[in-house]
């Protein structure tokens, strides 16, 4: 089974990733999903009928707008980097969890490195399926790179200013 | 000066353990060169046309002599023993090693500076005006915002993948000597009618093959709602920035595509949802960065000073400095000195080892052990008294600054150009040479008076040609160099974008055509013109007709 960092951990991803969902006709494939965000917003009757859990994904030009409402309802939505390079999925984590409230599993991924992991983990991302040909534990080493920071960001709502006021108080 | 604490002081250190075992691994192939590209970018890495380059940071163009002192001695040690200033307050090492880059960064952090962000798609080195604190006509010091900046932007994790590089500049005084309307962001400090503090935020300025004027999306934003606006006015760019050409990617091609009222809409709908958030600027922390810059020990002096007077008097070379190189200063008896690094035959910006620790030296006896890094490519020494400015000029003398050319034609802001440059489609540096051997009469040179000839080496315009009185820009013709000569730039608060001449001239031509342009002005200006303001009066066509005009 393939794997995942989660939670700073290596775990089994248990989700099957569906880059296009089977016609209507067809049945979808057992056990957890993640499928394309406009088909979940299309059929989610068809999803709710499936007996494992359904997690959606959105390509990095997708706005989370589109989940607004319903965001909180899923347990995994993942965003897809199709470059490394390719910077908006960082915007969305971070909308996803600020804005939209969602709290389940926000995961990375497509061309996902350990050199971006600290970003997309202050970005909201607690999961990343690293690409495939790289080590999952070396990658895991990229969430350590700076043990400070001075932005707010979804790992740490407080910039630095205000906590080192906080410190001299 | 601000300095580190130990959080400021962890970040940098961190980074230099992150990319010595980025360089690492990508010196053991774990790392494809695709892959490790933008992470050393992002550390101000290039790959150049002989060797890598270094680009490290100045932020906001502060130095301490301390740290031109390492500066030096990084030259010396790892590289060719100069150093290259560059039109955005960095200096530019040309011939480091790969494998010794982490090495540098390590050295660089023990006195406080670093790379971080110098190059890459990320939110650059931010830069203001090289008189920050010290011009008299200045509404408030823009250097604590500069570093609030510049903190808030290190290491930014939702703008470090951005569509391409970001730029921004702060200025404070009525003169705009930061160029900030060609920038992705400018910020003009301003004060309301009940006299708040906040700024004119300017979007979508910038050079290169689409130069533009930024246009202002907000007159007045409240200092405590700097970062908070940067965030949304990034996020937008972020989210909208074209990504699929590199050459459309900056936030000026967005502000245009979608009109600047759009465009305003969607950065103010965005920030109206996080303007009250945590980061939100406190009045404690506005102060305790702005503590750090607090003014240095002046002592009480009259406004004028007789010895000074004297002096002038007695010496016209001093006199022909002084008009030139030395402005006023907001603090009575105290004086702003501009080293010039455009002696002729010298690559603009260029300094060795000995002169960046001659530089630090009369930076410790005659200015508070700081000095300032200019746009222009020069170094500022910005408190100094008016009784030591003889000594110090005499020193200038010694140690090459102190050619009488700053804001004249000789003055050439200049980019490395082919001679450096990967990009380039042509040499810069021996244009400014041609240009400076011709122009050599300082008699000559006054009397045509200010005068910005800016030259790039290619279209990246990292010369700034498009906002020089005279630009100057290298083309390739089937594999030959040509130069492009455009007329009427102005980078100030007037900014305004060069007309080109008409065809492209051979590199021997260049001076020649300057010479001519100049005999237009000469024959045209009415007293007080500038030679823009001329420009700006007669057009482009008694220029042109000049030019290329046939010889009988």
């Amino acid at each position: 089974m393939p794997k995942l960092i989660k939670n700073q951990d290596i775990i089994d991803d248990n989700y099957q990733l569906l880059e296009t969902v089977p016609a209507a006709d067809q049945p979808l494939p057992e056990g957890n999903l993640l499928v394309p965000l406009t088909d979940w917003l299309e059929n989610q009757q068809r999803y709710n009928n499936h007996s494992g859990k359904v997690g959606v994904w959105l390509d990095s030009h997708e706005e989370p707008e589109l989940l607004a409402g319903q965001a909180q309802s899923l347990p995994v939505i993942a965003i897809n980097f199709p470059q490394f390079t390719d910077g908006r999925g960082y915007s969305t984590g971070r909308l996803l969890r600020e804005r939209f409230g969602f709290l389940g599993e926000l995961r990375a991924i497509g061309d996902v490195l350990r050199d971006q992991l600290f970003y997309m983990a202050r970005c909201g991302f607690n999961a990343f399926a690293i690409r495939a040909d790289r080590c999952i534990h070396d990658a895991l080493n990229g969430l350590k790179d700076f043990s400070e920071t001075y932005q707010a960001a979804v790992d740490q709502p407080q910039p630095l200013f205000r906590r080192r006021q906080m410190q001299a108080e | 000066m601000y300095i580190y604490d130990q959080y400021d002081q962890t970040i940098v250190d961190e980074r230099v353990i992150q990319f010595r075992e980025q360089t690492q691994r990508y010196l053991a192939g774990e790392l494809a060169d695709a892959e490790f590209l933008p992470l050393r970018l992002q550390n101000g890495l290039y790959i150049q046309r002989f060797a890598p380059m270094l680009r490290v940071a100045i932020p906001y163009g502060m130095v301490s002599s301390n740290q031109l002192r390492k500066l030096a001695e990084i030259a010396r040690k790892y590289d060719k023993g100069y150093v290259h200033f560059s039109t955005r307050q960095n200096v530019q090492y040309n011939w480091p090693q790969l494998e010794q880059v982490p090495d540098i960064l390590a050295e660089l952090a023990t006195v406080q500076m670093h790379a971080i962000q110098t190059s890459g798609n990320c939110i650059r080195n931010t830069t203001t005006d090289q008189f920050a604190g010290v011009a008299a006509d200045e509404i408030v010091d823009p250097r604590p915002y500069c570093e609030i900046i510049r903190q808030w932007s290190t290491f930014h994790p939702e703008f470090a993948f951005l569509p391409r590089k970001f730029k921004i500049a702060v200025n404070a005084a009525k003169k705009d000597r930061a160029a900030t309307l060609v920038h992705d962001i400018g910020l003009y400090l301003v004060k309301n009618k009940t006299g708040e503090i906040g700024f004119k935020v300017i979007v979508g300025g910038g050079l290169g093959r689409t130069p533009l004027i930024g246009t202002v999306i907000r007159e007045f934003l409240p200092e405590k709602h700097l970062l908070s606006y940067l965030d949304a006015v990034l996020r937008v760019y972020n989210r909208y920035g074209r990504r699929d050409n590199k050459y459309k990617a900056r936030i000026k091609i967005l502000v245009k595509a979608l009109g600047t009222e759009l465009f305003t809409q969607k950065v103010e709908v965005e920030w109206e949802q996080i303007k009250d958030g945590a980061t939100t600027l406190t009045q404690e922390e506005i102060n305790r960065v702005t503590d750090h810059f607090s003014v240095p020990a002046y002592e009480a002096l009259p406004a004028t000073s007789d010895q000074l007077a004297q002096q002038l008097a007695d010496d016209p070379n001093f006199n022909h400095w002084y008009q030139q190189n030395v402005n006023a200063h907001k603090v009575s008896g105290y004086s702003i000195v501009t080293f010039s690094l455009k002696p002729t035959g010298v690559a603009p910006g260029d300094v060795t080892d000995k002169q960046l620790e001659a530089a630090a030296d009369l930076a410790d006896q005659y200015s508070f052990g700081e000095a300032r890094v200019s746009h222009q490519q020069n170094l500022v020494l910005a408190d100094v008294k008016q009784d030591d400015l003889y000594p110090l000029w005499q020193a200038a003398i010694q140690h090459g600054f102190a050619t009488p050319n700053i804001g004249l034609l000789t003055d050439i802001i200049c980019c490395p150009g082919g001679d450096f440059c990967a990009l380039a489609n042509a040499k810069s540096i021996p244009i400014a040479e041609a240009i400076q051997n011709r122009f050599d009469d300082l008699d000559y040179l006054h009397d045509i008076g200010e005068l910005d000839l800016n030259i790039s080496g290619c279209m990246n315009a990292c010369g700034h040609h498009h906002v020089g009185h005279i630009g100057i820009l290298g083309v390739d013709k089937k594999g030959e160099e040509f130069y492009q000569v455009q007329v009427g730039g102005n980078a100030g608060s007037d900014a305004s974008l060069g007309k080109i001449l008409g065809p492209s001239f051979a590199k021997e031509d260049v001076p020649e055509v300057i010479s001519k342009l100049l005999t237009v002005y000469v024959s045209q200006r009415t007293p007080e013109e500038r030679f823009i303001d001329t420009y700006r009066r007669i057009g482009i066509k008694p220029f042109k007709e000049q030019v290329y005009a046939k010889a009988h």
